[in-house]
């Protein structure tokens, strides 16, 4: 048997709440410790308590990180999700399980590793009662650990991250991963070709998840008000933005520069936030799809009162009755329009660890200069799970502050300002701020209904004189707004476009179109709506276009046919949307459905036709 | 940053240098008669007889006939008329940018009864330091004549024809939201009004003043109890009450009468003086406010004062102990942590 290398996926089936994210964490950030590239994703289901969850983890000499559909290890902790588990083994694979799970092992082409968790806690006497459930995950920890070569340094240094040092939780459970490997040792023989040994892949790097990453990016951005209601998968990044504030922003008079407001529900949450940006404060807050749609009529009002903030929408699929703990890139359109009447809005695209820090201080920067809502669109699967990182750099730019006067200025100004006015050409106008002392530097906010001094009007031509300036600004925008990021094939005449966090499985399916189908991709992530000039050249510069997204309907592909009315046939949407987040295989066999095996214009519309006709489709 | 008056300035200068025109705003556009326009006329001598400088105040309303009366007074103030029902987010959130800025909000029944009962309740809560003005006359006018939810039950409207259903009575909710300052007024009794302003003012903190304002267009039936005939004879007030600003002389008004004076100190140093008309009632105790409004509910009463005050509540922006620089007058030195930080902030990673 050839041994497998650095080369595959482990998951793990227990029951929520029970305590294994500790286990698999440990896992993970083992792996990651051993110099091998590695990503984890949890997917859970909405539950406190007792429903299956799964975690995944994936190790890639080659540095894939996306999730993969096949596992070639699975370890079965949870008696209700047996019977799947089970059956998900790859052909070939090892399957660990609970020995107190009473159920027929019905396959013989895998290795099966039984293990007696429940046996070995109760062997070692200091643990307490409570705790035995809990520290029990550490037996498989323990046990894999053995069988595919986990370093015990490494697990060390992972539980005592995940402990902040405390050594009492960390002997408990180091101990336990101890026994694991122990009994193991002793009673398991290795039938399966699974090995992990050390690499140097992933040195100078950093773990950690996107809201983490975008809290402390907002931080560094001078976050001053934070205003925020709970909701999955948002509330970590408000979580996160409370824990470092305190470090991050310490004064010798032990008092604040900023303010962390837990709202009534999104509509206060957006409402505090445009009171703090209008009022000056460098503001956002923070939500996912349902808290947005409730953040509508505000974004709305904002966008036409010209108030600066900033608000995350952490994607996730639908309702809170829908599938609330799985990702997705579904708001995308919704964003673009929210509101109500004309309103077009900004939206930055995070599409990594990095880039969530970034665009935390960026889309304060953006908002202030543009002095409009800037939306970031994030998704749950980068925001929650823990990521392969280069740790995050210091922003390269002062802030922006965008048109502010203060008396000073209008001293100088001679008080003649209006709010509304184009000074210069751009279609920003300077604002106030409120606390401006000077006798003319008020004005009186509301929506359209108002002419460049800030007079209310209903008049018609002033109205759409303001409704002009408000879309040129909106296209002046477009300099500000970060640029794709993009990677050229010499001679590909069939590009990718994407956003977001499925970069990862549109690089592993990219290499294998290209070994498997001959299939040649140049690849663009978008990283803002309006679209950048960028992507025009990128549109304009293949024949086919394939644009890959985490959602039923292809809404990034509307939004590009919008855009580029006259490249309409040759986007064609692979969209997905199912909650898992984004493989290779889905993003692979996606493209090869669209394309039916030929990869030419005409042969993509040929077989858009056929498949229109028969009323069925692959990925559509 | 006010100016004090030079000796021998004119007497219609103010402490801080304004005249009262300084202190107005654009012509009201709503009904001739209406009571807000009253309201906002007392908020104007208010301000102007506090010497309150009008850069000081931020304005705030939701969005209703009352929430458009802040573009009639105080054109010098910052003012925001946001969304209907979510005026107290806008203003909480609002308020931080600088704390040393006071709010005076104007919504409606409409506004803060129904949509707005949510943020109504939560930005009392909080204790933002604000003056809340209700112009409560029991009816939507903008959308012309639709019944409200302070309206009367039995109460009969021209197109709606009559409410079904029991009236939301604002300073019991009030009272009951651990507000830390609650009075009624009617818009008819302008002194009332005004002193109440000056006292709401003062108190640091929330201050809601449900005040009865008739619709004169839509809800004005001799018997509605939100109509000036109804008003006029079901008024009964607490107290005569006299505001004084603690930077003059303690004097008494002249019009005050006979009776027992209580005097009620305010956050800023400032006193209001109450005169008890009945008995001695105590607008600190909270039971006693509960019990006169539901007293007065049964007695088809108008009870209008000070009602409840409570002088022993942080406000908002002291909860959050902010920096002594206003918010929004810090710069990239005081809110973007050193590069060293994030070296550290790298280093806590895995």
């Amino acid at each position: 048997m050839n041994k497998v290398v650095n080369d595959f996926s482990i998951i793990v089936g227990t029951k929520n709440g029970s305590g294994s994210s500790t286990a698999n964490t440990t896992i993970l950030r083992a792996i990651f410790k051993m110099g091998i590239p590695v990503s984890g994703k949890n997917l859970f289901p909405s539950n406190i308590q007792g429903l299956p969850t799964w975690y995944t983890i994936r190790a890639s000499k080659d540095g894939f990180l996306a999730r993969r559909e096949d596992q070639e290890i699975v370890v079965a902790i949870n008696p209700d999700s047996f019977t799947k588990d089970l059956a998900s083994v790859a052909p070939g694979g090892a399957f660990y399980y609970a020995d107190d799970i009473k159920q027929p092992i019905t396959r013989a082409d895998i290795a099966v590793y039984p293990m007696p968790i429940k046996q070995i806690v109760r062997s070692d006497t200091s643990i307490p009662n409570d705790f035995r459930d809990l520290v029990g995950n550490m037996i498989y920890v323990g046990t894999l650990a053995h069988m595919i070569g986990i370093d015990l340094e490494a697990i060390h240094a992972a539980l005592s991250f995940h402990f902040k040092g405390k050594q009492k939780p960390i002997d408990m459970n180091l101990n336990m991963v101890k026994a694991g490997m122990e009994w193991a040792k002793v009673n398991l023989e290795k039938k399966d070709p699974f090995y992990l040994e050390h690499m140097d892949k992933t040195d100078g790097l950093i773990m950690a998840d996107g809201n983490t990453a975008a809290a402390i990016g907002s931080i560094f951005g001078g976050a001053q008000f934070v205003s925020w209601y709970p909701i999955t998968p948002a509330s970590s990044l408000a979580e996160a933005i409370n824990d470092y504030f305190p470090m991050l922003r310490k004064r010798e008079d032990g008092k604040f520069t900023y303010a962390v407001v837990q709202a009534e529900d999104e509509l206060a949450a957006i409402g505090m936030a445009v009171g703090a940006g209008w009022s000056g404060l460098r503001s956002m807050t923070s939500t996912s799809g349902p808290g947005l749609s409730l953040m509508t009529e505000f974004a709305g009002l904002a966008y036409y009162a010209e108030v600066p903030v900033v608000v995350w929408d952490i994607q996730r699929i639908g309702p809170s009755t829908g599938l609330p703990t799985r990702t997705s890139q579904a708001d995308l359109t919704f964003a673009n329009a929210i509101g109500h009447g004309d309103s077009e809005t900004i939206i930055i695209l995070p599409g990594n660890i990095n880039e969530c820090f970034d665009f935390g201080w960026q889309a304060f920067d953006l908002a202030e200069r543009l002095q409009t809502p800037v939306f970031v669109l994030s998704d749950l699967d980068m925001g929650m799970n823990q990521w392969m990182s280069k740790p995050f750099e210091y922003p390269d730019k002062p802030m922006d502050r965008g048109k502010v006067l203060w008396e000073k200025d209008l001293e100088e100004l001679k008080g003649n300002w209006g709010r509304y006015v184009d000074k210069d050409g751009d279609g920003i106008p300077y604002r106030t701020i409120p606390g401006n002392k000077h006798p003319l530097g008020s004005y009186f906010t509301r929506g359209t209904g108002h002419d460049e001094q800030a007079r209310y009007t209903e008049d018609n031509v002033t109205f759409k004189r303001n409704m002009d300036r408000l879309k040129k600004k909106f296209l002046t925008a477009k300099e500000y707004l970060p640029k794709s990021v993009t990677h050229m094939t010499e001679g590909a005449t069939i590009g990718i476009i994407a956003y977001g966090s499925t970069e990862a499985a549109i690089n592993e399916a990219r290499v294998q179109l290209e070994k498997e189908h001959g299939m040649n991709t140049s690849f663009m992530r978008v990283r803002a709506v309006p679209f950048t000039s960028d992507v025009d050249d990128f549109v304009h510069a293949h024949e086919l276009i394939y644009v890959v997204e985490m959602n039923r309907d292809g809404q990034l592909q509307k939004l590009l046919t919008l855009a580029f009315p006259e490249a309409a046939m040759k986007l064609k949407s692979v969209a997905f949307g199912d909650g898992m987040p984004a493989s290779a295989k889905w993003v692979c066999e996606g493209i090869l459905a669209k394309a039916n095996g030929a990869h030419t214009f005409e042969a993509v519309a040929a077989a858009d036709n056929e498949t229109s006709n028969n009323g069925s489709k692959g990925a559509n | 940053m006010s100016q004090l008056p030079m000796a021998g300035a004119p007497a219609n200068v103010n402490l801080v240098g304004l005249v009262k025109n300084d202190y107005r705003g654009n012509p009201t556009t709503l009904c001739a008669g209406c009571g807000h326009n009253s309201i906002s006329n007392q908020i104007i001598s208010a301000l102007y007889e506090l010497s309150v400088l009008p850069e000081d105040v931020l304005k705030f309303s939701g969005i209703g006939c009352s929430s458009k009366s802040p573009t009639y007074f105080m054109n010098r103030s910052f003012g925001f008329n946001s969304l209907h029902g979510r005026m107290p987010s806008i203003a909480t959130g609002g308020l931080f940018g600088d704390p040393t800025l006071k709010g005076v909000a104007v919504s409606g029944d409409g506004d803060t009864a129904s949509i707005g009962m949510g943020q109504f309740k939560h930005i009392m809560r909080r204790n933002v330091n604000m003056v809340y003005i209700i112009e409560n006359n029991g009816v939507y006018g903008l959308t012309k004549g639709q019944f409200s939810a302070t309206a009367e039950r039995g109460l009969q409207l021209k197109k709606q024809g009559t409410n079904p259903y029991m009236p939301i009575d604002l300073c019991m909710e009030a009272v009951i939201s651990n507000a830390t300052f609650v009075a009624r007024s009617f818009a008819g009794n302008p002194k009332q009004v005004k002193e109440l302003i000056k006292a709401a003012y003062s108190h640091e903190g929330i201050a809601i003043l449900d005040i009865i304002s008739p619709c004169v267009t839509f809800n004005n039936n001799e018997d509605a109890h939100y109509s000036y005939p109804w008003g006029k004879d079901h008024e009964s007030p607490l107290q005569d009450i006299t505001y004084v600003p603690p930077r003059s002389e303690i004097m008494l008004d002249e019009e005050l009468k006979e009776g027992e004076i209580r005097e009620v100190a305010m956050h800023d140093g400032s006193i209001i003086i109450l005169k008890n008309l009945e008995k001695n009632y105590d607008p600190t105790n909270r039971f006693e406010a509960l019990r006169v409004l539901e007293e007065a509910q049964r007695d088809n009463l108008l009870i209008t004062g000070l009602i409840y005050i409570a002088t022993d509540r942080p406000t908002l922006a002291d909860t959050y102990q902010l920096v002594d620089t206003p918010l929004n007058r810090l710069t990239e030195s005081d809110l973007r942590p050193a590069p060293a930080m994030l070296d550290k902030v790298n280093a806590l990673m895995f």
